[in-house]
């Protein structure tokens, strides 16, 4: 019987192109951001004048900046940093979220206290909020992922907690309460795994909000400082530049590009493949 | 609390569900409003190290350090300096800008007309891409167009605005030169003079915030098909275009409509940023030169601004509902 459930799950993965297509491409700029610079053809902070704004060729594959620094590599080194705060972003806003979520949703006057401020934060526009951080905490990388967790933090902990509600009122959680067991015991080890799911798919669109976010943020100059390459302090670079080198701009872009929409893929193809109830909603009548 | 129900049972009593919703839902702002003051308050006084001399720079002398937080009221303490804003706030004074010399609601009065100017052209162009794909892509779902459709709404949700305007800017300002790269020009200058330079940062936030709505429209329509209303009015012949926008269309109004109020707090902060690109003075080009000049003040009035310009648009669109749904209107929920 297990075997069979197991092929079953199997076969369901397998017919799921949306997650399969999402995982591969992110995995390769995930090995790209993590090996890349061992292949990188270029050092990210050589400056040759000579250099300066060249278009792609075979010597620079995607051209080079306005300091005659090879695009290629600092593209590469760039992922480190923008894939690198996606991740610890929604690393630590699923911790977060998971936390004040399951507590908000098992002690009722937690609850309104929590919720009332995840409803503040959540009512102040994300990018917004984090411009305003940012202006306060100072452009670096640490607070450009901390002023991104406070962001982000709200809508994990709202999924969490109504997940955490639903599986509260049901029999078995009743059943540990009036076994006697303790409530950090019923919120980690009963309550806590009902909540994975929308958990991880709500941490993959974190992770894409994140790569945006970061991207805009180091675009308005006030995310990661230079001379450090992240895919949205180059473009900043390439719109100061951009009459003269579109390759500044379409190279980082189309990472981005690529980065969120693996990522989006990802995220719709776990929510199908652990719910396949909703599988397909929307797809037939 | 029990004052606000106590409130709601009149009207009911009455029989009047929707000013008691109207009470209920302006009423469950006051909380969340407050801890956006809260919020904004806070997150200007997290500055590292002492606001005023940072405002000054390293030349500053000690007197004059002390004269300036004076002026600003930061040496007193922290709650009696919350209390005094948010008093000010509710009398309309959001703070005069240290740098500009001028009050903060009048240097946001300046730079607000681009910024909504901007938004609503790029929700107009939304609405008008999306809703007619949603209905097409719901009406021939599971076919090319459909999933061609989908295919291209994926890719929008992926692209960022800025980068959608800096593209457009390349194909279109500079390649093509069909349009001004950068500026603005105000309304009062003639409307093709204003929306001349609006058109590609409003393509640009517009198309993006398109691919979203359009997947929404067309999985409200598909939900709304799946009815046996919709069945008896085909069955009751009634040709498919009136079946689709008279009774499917119609009665997916309300998920639709949630998404254009939500999406218009993205419009604003996308426009934010879409501003930086294309040289418009609006309320973007405001809060960036504030930081530079660490403005808190004026960084909190927009912040504070925009949040509320959102707030206040998701209310309208949830009293919207009423007239749009007649459920809601009769007060049955």
């Amino acid at each position: 019987m297990l075997g069979e459930q197991r092929k079953l799950r199997l076969l369901r993965l397998k017919s799921n192109y949306g997650l399969l297509i999402g995982a591969g491409i992110f995995l390769l700029l995930v090995l790209i951001a993590l090996i890349g610079p061992l292949f990188a053809p270029y050092d990210p902070a050589e400056m040759k004048v000579v250099d300066r704004l060249k278009a792609p060729s075979p010597e620079h594959w995607f051209g080079t900046d306005e300091f005659g620094r090879d695009l290629l590599t600092r593209i590469i080194y760039g992922a480190r940093v923008s894939i690198g705060v996606g991740l610890l972003v929604s690393l630590l806003s699923s911790l977060l979220g998971l936390v004040i979520g399951l507590y908000a949703s098992y002690y009722r006057a937690l609850d309104h206290i929590l919720m009332r401020i995840c409803d503040g934060l959540y009512a102040i526009p994300g990018v917004l909020l984090a411009i305003a951080l940012m202006a306060a905490l100072g452009a670096s990388v640490t607070n450009v992922v901390i002023a991104l967790t406070i962001v982000s933090t709200p809508s994990v902990a709202r999924i969490v907690r109504s997940a955490a509600l639903s599986v509260r009122n049901l029999t078995y959680i009743e059943a540990m309460v009036v076994q006697g067991a303790s409530s950090s015991r019923i919120i980690w080890k009963h309550i806590m795994p009902g909540t994975l799911s929308p958990l991880l798919v709500q941490a993959s669109f974190v992770f894409a909000e994140a790569i945006i976010s970061e991207a805009a943020l180091s675009f308005l100059g006030v995310g990661i400082p230079a001379p450090d390459p992240s895919w949205g302090n180059i473009l900043q670079a390439g719109k100061l530049v951009i009459s003269k080198a579109w390759w500044m701009i379409v190279c980082p872009g189309a990472m981005i590009v690529l980065s969120v929409l693996s990522l989006n893929l990802l995220g719709d193809g776990l929510r199908d493949y652990m719910d396949p109830r909703i599988a397909g909603k929307g797809r037939k009548t | 609390m029990l004052f606000i129900k106590n409130i709601i049972l009149k009207y009911e009593q009455w029989g009047i569900p929707v000013a008691a919703y109207l009470v209920k839902r302006i009423l469950s702002l006051i909380p969340v409003l407050f801890v956006v003051t809260i919020v904004i308050f806070m997150i200007m006084h997290l500055t590292p190290g002492d606001p005023a001399s940072s405002i000054l720079g390293l030349e500053a002398s000690q007197e004059e350090i002390d004269a300036l937080n004076e002026q600003l009221g930061l040496n007193r303490p922290i709650l009696e300096q919350y209390i005094s804003w948010v008093g000010g706030l509710l009398r309309g004074d959001l703070g005069d800008s240290i740098f500009m010399r001028q009050p903060v609601g009048q240097a946001i009065a300046e730079h607000i007309g681009p910024t909504l100017s901007l938004a609503i052209l790029a929700q107009l162009i939304a609405v008008i891409l999306a809703i007619p794909f949603g209905m097409l892509a719901a009406y021939k779902r599971g076919k090319l167009t459909d999933y061609s459709l989908m295919a291209l709404s994926l890719v929008g949700m992926a692209v960022p605005s800025f980068l959608l305007g800096m593209l457009l800017m390349l194909l279109i300002g500079v390649e093509l030169r069909w349009l001004p790269i950068a500026g603005y020009k105000p309304l009062s200058s003639g409307l093709w003079e204003h929306l001349k330079f609006l058109i590609l940062p409003g393509l640009s936030l517009g198309t993006i915030q398109a691919a979203l709505i359009t997947r929404m429209t067309r999985a409200a329509m598909l939900e709304t098909m799946s009815h046996n209303y919709i069945k008896t009015a085909r069955s009751k012949g009634l040709n498919e275009f009136r079946v689709m926008l008279g009774h499917v269309f119609r009665n997916s109004l309300m998920p639709v409509l949630t998404v254009l109020g939500q999406s218009f707090g993205t419009l604003v902060t996308g426009a934010v940023v879409v501003e930086s690109i294309f040289n418009i003075p609006g309320l973007g080009q405001l809060i960036i030169n504030s930081i530079e000049r660490r403005d808190y003040a004026v960084i909190q009035g927009v912040v504070l601004i925009i949040t509320i310009i959102y707030v206040g648009i998701n209310l309208v669109v949830d009293l919207l509902y009423g007239a749009v749904d007649p459920r809601v209107r009769l007060g049955r929920r």
